[in-house]
């Protein structure tokens, strides 16, 4: 039987990347449980009858604005007859969802409309005279919307989106989509690596400027600047933000030249490090994560959201929406545009996330009994204001995990 | 002389392409062959290599997964490779189809395009980790633009049109 290490959150047992039980606990307690669940921004069901289809861990779900009620509904993407999936395609727009199996119908508030020979062929078959088609309508997920982003949940008792993250995410979110957007990019990054460990990644603001070797050399982030990182209540989500020219190197182990990123590099074009102020708080970069699996980024003056989707023990899909604002100037765009080769899968600062996780999750399928150490500032998961060389946030999502998970 | 062929092309349209094959062959030839320092060479002083995907192409979005103007921004990439990113090592192993010309269609400066002669061409890219793990990495089409420069045939735009929005991992190495 699996026990959580007497360390607590200062340890976190390797299986927890392995353990098929656990991961089939989290479908069921994770995400078909109490969390509210992205499941798509809102500009992709701007009209009556859009559609976009996606998944809250491995239930497949479809977001639709019924055009009746003029408000999002997100469904179960199952027919009720036999499970065939309603809709195949990514984005849409639908006057009903039609089962291509058996021609059931839908309205798109869920409510099954029609039932191909329902009274059989010529008299003959059919379904019985007492099966009642209003019983049997999609199953329908409670949502909530917070500016650009729409949740769902299975959950009936969970608070609001807003109270369940609590104020200061919310005062981050209302931060990045403070004016209208509109999507410039996006793409799916395949992530050979359990999902938790690049839920890990995205918290740990220790390793960014270690690991990641541009951000050092070109002064982009280092943790000697001014930032903190900030942990929301339940624990697992957490705004880490620095603002870039408040420091230099002088008397940090950045100085004393020892650490790999501190290699001396020089790029010819400096055409991808242009910048502007993109926010007057001064904040340049503000990574936040929403549990379990949303992470929102503005680093320099690339934006985006991006939602895993766990695939089995050993592979996450990591989908990105890359986004700019309505009014930006045709400079800031380009600006936007240069920087995107820093980020991303090919991301000149942060590429190294995409296989990292694997670099961890190779060496732990066979060594169940060790876990791994997070001490770093302590052991607590309380706000770093002083430090970001900190494991706090870390500590913060296990702490919420193992709470969901009665771990 | 205008010699028509079986597919109404021209010896001239035949022989550009051939030209055009040989410079793709060859710049996919130095990335397999961990020649990367050779790369930028096989593009033009002032070129546009760019990757994205179809998706992103049919909704007009700025941004794909790279987006580099000018040799430089090559030569920075390959500095990266060499000496700032970390990842698993591996190498590529492209193939290409036969290069076929760009259905008519006005590009942001049609005139130039129809007289620099824009070029499609097919690939295959496997993925050969150091461990041995052999996989179909990317499947696309390179959407070109020759010109003639310093005495050669060189890449003005290349954008690698990948299929799939899906990318493994990451993309490092350049397609």
């Amino acid at each position: 039987m699996f026990r959580w290490p007497d360390e607590g959150l200062a340890r976190v047992p390797f299986r927890v990347y392995n353990d098929p039980q656990i991961a089939e606990a989290e479908q069921k307690l994770l995400f078909q449980g109490e969390t509210w669940n992205l499941v798509c921004l809102d500009l992709e069901v701007a009209e009556p009858g859009q559609y976009r289809t996606n998944w809250i861990g491995e239930t497949p779900v479809i977001v639709v604005r019924d055009p009746v009620a003029d408000r999002i509904r997100v469904f179960v993407n199952r027919c009720v007859h036999r499970g065939s999936m309603l809709c195949l395609e990514r984005h849409g727009k639908a006057e009903n969802f039609t089962c291509m199996y058996h021609n059931w119908v839908y309205s798109l508030d869920g409510k099954l409309q029609s039932i191909a020979f329902k009274r059989g062929v010529r008299g003959q078959g059919g379904m019985p005279a007492d099966f009642d088609i209003t019983k049997h309508g999609l199953r329908e997920l409670r949502v909530d919307t917070i500016r650009n982003l729409v949740f769902a949940t299975f959950s009936d008792q969970l608070p609001p989106v807003a109270e369940w993250f609590g104020p200061r995410m919310v005062w981050s979110l209302e931060r990045f989509f403070h004016k209208p957007i509109r999507l410039i990019g996006g793409y799916t990054q395949v992530l050979p690596n359990n999902w938790k460990l690049y839920a890990e990644n995205v918290r740990d603001s220790y390793h960014a400027s270690l690991l990641h070797t541009f951000f050092a050399t070109f002064g982009l982030n280092r943790l000697s600047m001014d930032g903190a990182v900030e942990v929301n209540e339940a624990g697992g989500s957490h705004l880490s933000w620095s603002k870039m020219a408040t420091d230099d190197a002088e008397g940090t182990d950045y100085a004393s030249g020892g650490l790999r990123s501190m290699r001396d590099l020089a790029i010819e074009d400096r055409r991808l490090l242009k910048t502007w102020p993109e926010f007057p708080d001064g904040i340049t970069h503000m990574i936040q994560t929403l549990f379990p699996n949303v992470f929102l980024q503005q680093i320099q003056n690339t934006l985006a959201v991006r939602l895993l989707v766990p695939r089995g023990l050993d592979r996450c899909d990591l989908q990105w929406w890359v986004f700019a604002y309505e009014d930006d100037t045709p400079e800031q765009l380009r600006m936007r545009l240069m920087q995107s080769n820093l980020v991303g899968p090919a991301g000149l600062v942060s590429l190294e996330d995409g296989f990292i996780g694997n670099a961890v999750q190779r060496t732990t399928r066979g060594d169940q009994g060790h876990g791994a150490i997070v001490e770093m500032g302590g052991h607590g998961v309380g706000t770093e204001r002083q430090s970001r060389v900190s494991e706090a946030a870390v500590r913060g999502f296990w702490q919420q995990w193992r709470g969901l998970m009665g771990l | 002389m205008s010699m028509a062929t079986t597919m109404g092309y021209t010896t001239a349209d035949r022989e550009f392409l051939l030209a055009a094959g040989q410079t793709c062959t060859d710049c996919a030839g130095a990335i397999d062959d961990d020649n990367l320092e050779a790369w930028p060479d096989y593009f033009s002083e002032d070129c546009l290599y760019r990757v994205e995907t179809r998706e992103g192409r049919a909704n007009g979005w700025q941004i794909g997964l790279m987006h580099c103007e000018g040799r430089g921004m090559l030569r920075d990439r390959v500095l990266a490779i060499r000496h700032g990113n970390v990842f698993d090592p591996h190498t590529y192993r492209h193939v290409l189809s036969m290069p076929r010309f760009a259905p008519a269609a006005p590009g942001s400066d049609g005139t130039e395009i129809a007289s620099a002669r824009r070029v499609l061409t097919s690939f295959n890219v496997t993925r050969v980790m150091q461990t041995g793990e052999t996989t179909l990495f990317a499947v696309g089409t390179y959407d070109d633009v020759f010109v003639e420069a310093e005495g050669r045939l060189l890449i003005r735009s290349r954008t690698v049109v990948l299929d799939s929005r899906n990318l493994d991992t990451l993309l490092v190495i350049p397609l």
